[in-house]
């Protein structure tokens, strides 16, 4: 089976992305240094652990149920805290796993582009998150893929499912040490949510200034199942592209989307988020707040009904703060009669009206203006647990000196 | 006390406000009536320090400092509160947040809500989707948090039902420590010493009259201020012979 991939991905190793600027992945060609394994996380250097925690993923493991991180190419820490949820490398999985066949490459293509390509010619490792059949895991899963080595070219693999009747949540922080400059991130997810499963997975970004990151996710749904794909990137980065795909392939299957990013000076992010809704009863939601700081956002969603009945919204804010572009192409597609759908969008700078007025309340200028942009940012999403929503909110607030 | 003295104000090259007088002493409420596009609420946003209305000349003082050209917010914290009649919304921003901001976090939030009634409102997005009678609740109970000592207010009656008049009238009256029913054994001299917050307040209907006294009535028209005068009586004056006629007669 590995040799087939290895064949087919070896076919695709050039083949550029139909999005996004193309990467010279033979640049990044620093030799990763073996981290070894690290039974307590809370030896890690506190300004690497600051980093970390940053993204959502506490060292001290409190109020967590489980706990990956991968430094560079080598998994420092990685197991559960609770019955019914397995976390383990994905390069043990393969070797000791038969299940892990019915996941691996089974929603991403892997000679989809050259990234996919690499990120099997190239395997560091990756999470593999699991909750069992019925398994209630209402504290978050955190996972971290923390790069240190400048220049490194990062490639993992990750696979998280959620079984039949089951409630995971993970949050997922993807971060660079302060003094690394230079990096690439290629990262696969597949995402399975099975009959009246429940998922939510909240990947907060803090990068550096010269990083490309190239992810590439796909999901699927099974009915009654509900995933929420919760995305934050306020820091810079040099190049970010991705399309995060959910296919709802069963009665009644429910997918949102929230994502919030900031372009600052220097950084190019091509954020989009598509959804099927190929079974009767289905719903969807993509909303997204883009805030521009001098950078350039584009900011896409695709909404795909196939089958009657199938409700779907699409919203896209975005706010001009300091120069830069924000393009929203919000896309929907009705296959079929009956289906309803709708999008909006709307990209503008903030009202004088709405500083004056919070100003005749007592706040200064400045003030004014960060708590509109506090505001803009702030989305209510229902069913997310409040420690991610304080996560969420967390590094709303870290982000703020960045680009107020 | 506000003290405004020969005030001229344009609103790009529009001259809008001409020679204004106007003074205030702790304790007073003033009744500004007028047509529509007579200049009242620009005046107010003047007094507000809203930078399109440009003050091209005379001066306004408050508490003894000059605040002519002072940022909005500066004039805000010397302890000037208005409620808007239009008042934008901002999304993301609850009513609770923006209830702390205005009693910069030293208010009990709940029990000012529960004052004009608008607790199931503390979690919504300010002004979003508000009815005209909500707007002026919210504005209300910002005012109560702020705790200015000159209010001022546009049209607090505009849109607001039958049912709420009452509300936002005597909470208008207790705001400007004109409400009889607190500290009923009070002798009205007593009242009128202890008094210190100022009001100013444009209407259209005369209706808040019915639950605000005031101590002096003016007409602004065409942007000239006239009819210094009781203002029941200017009330009644232009109810009967209309604006025009109100402004001729009287000044």
């Amino acid at each position: 089976m590995y040799d087939m991939m290895n064949e087919k991905a070896a076919q695709a190793k050039d083949k550029k992305a139909a999005l996004g600027p193309d990467i010279d992945l033979s640049s990044f060609t620093a030799e990763p240094t073996d981290h070894g394994y690290m039974e307590d996380l809370t030896k890690l250097p506190m300004i690497d652990r600051q980093r970390i925690l940053e993204s959502g993923v506490d060292a001290t493991e409190e109020g967590r149920s489980g706990t990956y991180v991968q430094e560079d190419a080598s998994v420092l820490h990685a197991h559960s805290l609770q019955d019914g949820l397995e976390v383990l490398p994905i390069k043990r999985a393969l070797k000791e796993k038969d299940w892990i066949r019915e996941y691996y490459w089974k929603l991403v293509a892997v000679d989809a582009d050259k990234y996919t390509a690499a990120a099997q010619l190239n395997l560091q490792d990756g999470y593999v998150i699991r909750a069992l059949p019925g398994a209630k895991v209402t504290l978050p899963v955190q996972a971290c893929l923390y790069i240190h080595k400048e220049g490194l070219g990062q490639y993992v693999h990750n696979l998280i499912i959620a079984e039949e009747d089951s409630e995971l949540h993970v949050i997922t922080g993807c971060a660079t040490s302060p003094t690394l400059k230079r990096g690439l991130h290629v990262g696969i997810s597949e995402f399975f949510v099975k009959k009246n499963a429940m998922l939510s997975f909240t990947m907060i970004h803090n990068w550096a200034e010269e990083m490309s990151v190239r992810p590439r996710s796909v999901g699927v749904v099974e009915e009654g199942g509900l995933f929420l794909n919760n995305y934050i990137c306020m820091k810079p980065v040099r190049s970010l592209q991705m399309y995060p795909t959910i296919h709802l392939a069963g009665k009644g299957a429910v997918s949102r989307f929230y994502s919030l990013l900031v372009g600052s000076p220097g950084s190019e992010l091509d954020v989009g988020g598509r959804i099927l809704l190929k079974a009767p009863e289905t719903r969807a939601e993509i909303i997204a707040r883009a805030i521009s700081n001098g950078g350039r956002i584009i900011n896409r969603g695709d909404l795909i009904g196939e089958v009657p009945g199938v409700k779907a919204h699409l919203e896209c804010r975005g706010l001009m703060l300091r120069g830069g572009l924000i393009h929203a192409i919000p896309e929907l597609q009705a296959k079929v009669d009956g289906v309803e759908m709708s999008h909006e969008a709307a990209v503008g700078k903030i009202a004088q009206e709405e500083i004056l007025y919070l100003m005749s309340r007592g706040l200064t200028e400045d003030e004014a203006t960060a708590t509109i942009v506090r505001g803009f940012l702030s989305v209510d999403i229902p069913g997310l647990p409040p420690a991610l929503k304080a996560e969420i909110d967390r590094a709303v607030e870290m982000s703020e000196k960045d680009y107020l | 006390m506000l003290k405004i003295e020969d005030l001229q104000v344009s609103i790009g090259d529009r001259e809008v406000l001409q020679h204004i007088d106007l003074e205030i002493k702790p304790g007073e409420t003033h009744i500004l009536f007028g047509p529509n596009g007579s200049g009242k609420t620009t005046l107010l946003m003047t007094i507000l320090g809203y930078p399109q209305y440009r003050v091209t000349a005379g001066k306004i003082e408050f508490k003894g400092v000059d605040i002519t050209h002072m940022p909005v917010h500066e004039r805000t914290r010397l302890g000037i509160g208005m409620s808007f009649q239009r008042p934008p919304t901002i999304h993301g921003l609850k009513t609770r947040q923006m209830v702390q901001i205005c009693g910069r976090g030293a208010v009990d939030v709940e029990a000012l809500a529960a004052k004009v009634n608008f607790t199931d409102f503390l979690e919504r997005d300010i002004n979003a989707g508000f009815s005209g009678g909500e707007i002026k609740r919210s504005e209300l109970l910002q005012l109560m948090a702020q705790d200015a000592d000159l209010l001022l207010f546009d049209e607090p009656e505009s849109g607001v039902d039958l049912e709420n008049i009452a509300l936002i009238g005597n909470t208008i009256s207790s705001l400007l420590q004109r409400d009889f029913r607190i500290d009923a054994d009070l002798t009205q001299k007593d009242r009128r010493q202890q008094r210190t917050k100022m009001g100013l307040i444009i209407t259209h209907t005369g209706f808040i009259l019915d639950y605000v006294t005031a101590d002096k009535g003016q007409v602004l028209y065409d942007g000239v201020m006239s009819c210094k005068s009781n203002p029941l009586e200017i009330f009644r004056c232009i109810k009967q012979a209309g604006y025009e006629e109100c402004v001729r007669c009287t000044t």
